[in-house]
C-alpha cells in the first residue's frame, strides 16, 4: 500500500509538472512512463470491451495496472459509490437511486457512451410460427400480471400451437434484465418471475436451442455466435418488423431494444494522468475493439465529441 | 423364496453397478474435457496474460493467484483448525459446552460456500479494511475449510490409544508435554492429509471469491498479500460466459490444469498418509 501511495504522489507530481503539454505526451508516449492502478468493475456485458482496451493499453503503458471485475452493472455501481473503483461499466444508464448514493458519498462522475448493443428476442430454430413479435405482445408475455396466466403459445395468438411457453431470461443482477423490463414494461425490474433465470447467457442460449417451445432475450453477440441453433425474432414497434443487426441498431431503427453501453468515470480519478490516458485510449480505440468482441460501434463523431468534452474539463 | 446365495449375488452385482456407474460418469466428464481442451494446453497458454483473442489468452495470472491463495489458505487454516481441534479433543472434552460446539462445527461444514463469501466480504474486506486482496480471499477460504480441518484433527487424535496418554501422564508429563511429544507427532500425518484434502476442495471454489471480489481481468501476478487477484475457477467461469465458442476451449484447458493441481494435492495427501502410518503402530 505504501508503494502505491508513493506511486500516486509521483504520478500527481509529474502531472503537475507536465501541465499543459498533455497532448504531445500522449502521442510520443515514452518520455515519462505512466504508472499506477486503475480499478474497473461493473457490467459483464461491457466487460469484453474493457478487457480488450486494457489488453491493448498494456503495450502503450506497461506500468499501469488495470484490473477489471464483472460483477454486474448494479453491483458495480455499489462499489463505485463506495469509492472502491475508478470506472464503473454499465449496460444501462445509471439509476436515480445510484446517482443519489454517489452524491451522498461525494463522488462526481462523467458518463461516457462506449458502444451500442441490441437485445435480441430469440426462439428455437424449429419454431415455425414466430418470426415477428410486437412490443405489445412482448409486454403481454413478460409483464408481472402474466405470471401463471399467459402460459401457452395460443393465448398470445390463437393460430399458434397449444403448447406451454418456456421463458428464459437473465437473472435480476443483470443490466440486460433492467434494460429489457424498462423498455418493454416501462418500469425497470417489472417482470414476471416464473421464467428460467440464467446468470450465464450461454446457458440461456443452450436452453432455448434444445427446446422448441422456448423464448428468451439476450445480448445480440450471444445469439449471433450461435446463429445455427437459434432463430432471431424481429421486433415490431408499430413501424413494421425490424431484425436486430449492426445497421438497424446503430441507425436507431431497432427500437426499443437497441441500447447504449456506458462507462462512468470518477472525476477525481480523471485528474490522475494514467486514468486520463486510459479513458482517452478507450475512446480512441473503442470503435474497433467493440466490433472485435461482438458489439456495435458508435458513429465516429460521437467518440470525437466525447474526447473533446473530456479533455475540456 | 430367494435363496441366500441368490441374494448375495444380487447384492454383489448391485455394488459393482454402483461403483462402475460412478466411475463411468467421471470418465465421461474427464474424457469430454480432455477432448475439448487438451490440444489447447501448451507453454504459452500457461504463461500468457488474459486476452480478447482466445488463441492468445493464457492463465498465467490465474495460476499465480491460485498458488497464492493456496499457500496463504494453508498457512492460515492449519494452525487455526488444528488448535481448535486439539482444544476440543484434549481440553474441553466432556463439558456440555464442548458438545454444543461440536454440533455447531459439524453444521458449519454444511453451510453453502457463498455464505462464507458474504461473511468474508463484511468482516475481512469491509470491517478489517483488507479490500479485495489475496489475503481477504485466503482468510475467507480458510474459514470455509476450518470445520473440515477441525473434524479431521479430532478424528486423528482420537485414534491414539488412551493407555499411551495415561502412561505419559503417569511419568508426570503435563498436558502440553503430552500434546507436544505424543499427540501432535503421531497424528500429524492424518492431520496433514485432512488439511490438504480440505485445501484441494477450496481451490475449486468460485462463489465465495466472487463475493469477496476476485476480479475477472488482472494482468499481473500478486506480489504481496494485499494485491488484487484472480484465480483459475474465476477465469474458467469468465470464459464459459463469453459468446465466442473458442473461449469454451480455453475454459476446458483451464479445467484440465485445475484438475491436475487437485490430483497432485490428493497425491501428496496419500503419500503423507502412507509415510506417517508406517511410523506409528499402536
Amino acid at each position: 500500500m505504501k508503494t502505491l501511495k508513493i506511486l500516486f504522489a509521483i504520478a500527481i507530481a509529474t502531472s503537475i509538472a507536465s501541465c499543459g503539454s498533455n497532448e504531445s505526451n500522449d502521442s510520443n508516449g515514452g518520455e515519462e512512463a505512466l504508472s499506477g492502478t486503475i480499478m474497473i468493475d461493473g457490467s459483464s456485458t461491457v466487460y469484453p470491451i474493457s478487457e480488450a482496451v486494457a489488453e491493448e493499453f498494456r503495450a502503450e503503458a506497461p506500468d499501469v495496472k488495470v484490473t477489471i471485475g464483472s460483477s454486474g452493472s448494479g453491483a458495480g455501481f455499489k462499489k463505485f459509490a463506495r469509492g472502491e473503483t475508478d470506472i464503473s461499466d454499465a449496460s444501462r444508464a445509471i439509476k436515480e437511486s445510484e446517482v443519489a448514493a454517489c452524491k451522498e458519498a461525494g463522488i462526481d462522475f462523467t458518463e461516457i457512451t462506449v458502444a451500442y448493443d441490441g437485445l435480441a428476442v430469440f426462439v428455437n430454430k424449429d419454431n415455425d410460427w414466430l418470426s415477428t413479435i410486437t412490443v405489445a405482445d412482448l409486454k403481454k408475455l413478460w409483464e408481472p400480471e402474466a405470471e401463471d396466466v399467459i402460459t401457452r403459445w395460443n393465448q398470445l395468438n390463437p393460430e399458434w400451437p397449444d403448447a406451454e411457453i418456456h421463458l428464459f431470461g437473465p437473472s435480476t443482477a443483470h443490466g440486460t434484465y433492467d434494460y429489457f423490463t424498462e423498455e418493454i414494461m416501462g418500469e425497470s425490474g417489472s417482470s414476471r418471475s416464473d421464467y428460467t433465470a440464467c446468470a450465464d447467457y450461454n446457458v440461456m442460449v443452450q436452453g432455448v436451442s434444445t427446446d422448441k417451445y422456448a423464448l428468451g432475450y439476450v445480448g445480440l453477440a450471444f445469439v449471433e455466435s450461435n446463429a445455427d441453433a437459434l432463430k432471431i425474432v424481429a421486433v415490431d414497434n408499430g413501424n413494421g418488423p425490424v431484425l436486430p443487426s449492426k445497421e438497424t441498431v446503430s441507425q436507431g431503427t431497432y427500437t426499443p431494444l437497441g441500447r447504449s453501453l456506458y462507462m462512468y468515470v470518477k472525476n477525481e480519478s480523471m485528474k490522475r494522468p494514467e486514468v486520463k490516458a486510459f479513458v482517452n485510449f478507450y475512446l480512441n480505440n473503442a470503435a474497433e475493439l467493440a466490433e472485435d468482441v461482438g458489439y456495435i460501434k458508435l458513429p465516429a463523431e460521437m467518440y470525437k465529441q466525447q474526447i473533446e468534452q473530456l479533455n475540456a474539463q | 423364496m430367494i435363496s441366500n446365495k441368490v441374494k448375495d449375488r444380487i447384492f454383489k452385482y448391485w455394488a459393482i453397478f454402483c461403483t462402475f456407474s460412478a466411475l463411468a460418469l467421471l470418465a465421461i466428464f474427464i474424457g469430454d474435457i480432455l477432448h475439448k481442451g487438451l490440444s489447447r494446453i501448451d507453454w504459452s497458454f500457461m504463461v500468457s496474460l488474459p486476452s480478447r483473442h482466445p488463441e492468445k489468452a493464457g492463465i498465467y495470472t490465474a495460476i499465480m493467484g491460485t498458488i497464492w491463495i493456496l499457500f496463504l489458505t494453508a498457512i492460515i487454516a492449519f494452525p487455526w483448525g488444528v488448535g481448535a481441534g486439539i482444544y476440543l479433543e484434549e481440553y474441553g472434552k466432556k463439558s456440555k459446552f464442548a458438545a454444543l460446539l461440536e454440533i455447531n462445527i459439524t453444521n458449519l461444514a454444511g453451510v453453502p460456500s457463498i455464505i462464507y463469501g458474504l461473511l468474508g466480504l463484511e468482516i475481512f474486506v469491509r470491517m478489517m479494511g483488507l479490500h479485495s486482496s489475496v489475503l481477504a480471499g485466503a482468510l475467507t477460504l480458510a474459514l470455509l475449510i476450518l470445520p473440515i480441518i477441525i473434524v479431521t484433527t479430532r478424528e486423528t487424535i482420537r485414534m491414539i490409544p488412551e493407555s499411551i496418554r495415561e502412561a505419559a501422564y503417569g511419568l508426570g508429563a503435563t498436558k502440553w508435554q503430552v500434546i507436544k511429544t505424543l499427540v501432535l507427532p503421531s497424528s500429524i500425518g492424518g492431520i496433514m492429509t485432512g488439511v490438504i484434502l480440505a485445501i484441494s476442495r477450496a481451490i475449486g471454489e468460485t462463489a465465495p471469491l466472487i463475493v469477496v471480489g476476485a476480479l475477472a481481468y488482472v494482468p499481473f501476478a500478486p506480489k504481496s498479500p494485499m494485491d488484487s487477484f484472480t484465480v483459475l475457477p474465476m477465469q474458467i467461469y469468465n470464459w464459459t460466459g463469453r459468446p465466442q465458442k473458442e473461449f469454451l476451449v480455453n475454459a476446458a484447458a483451464a479445467i484440465i490444469v485445475l484438475l491436475l493441481i487437485t490430483f497432485m494435492m490428493n497425491g501428496i495427501a496419500i503419500w503423507l498418509r502412507n509415510k506417517w502410518q508406517k511410523k506409528y503402530k499402536w
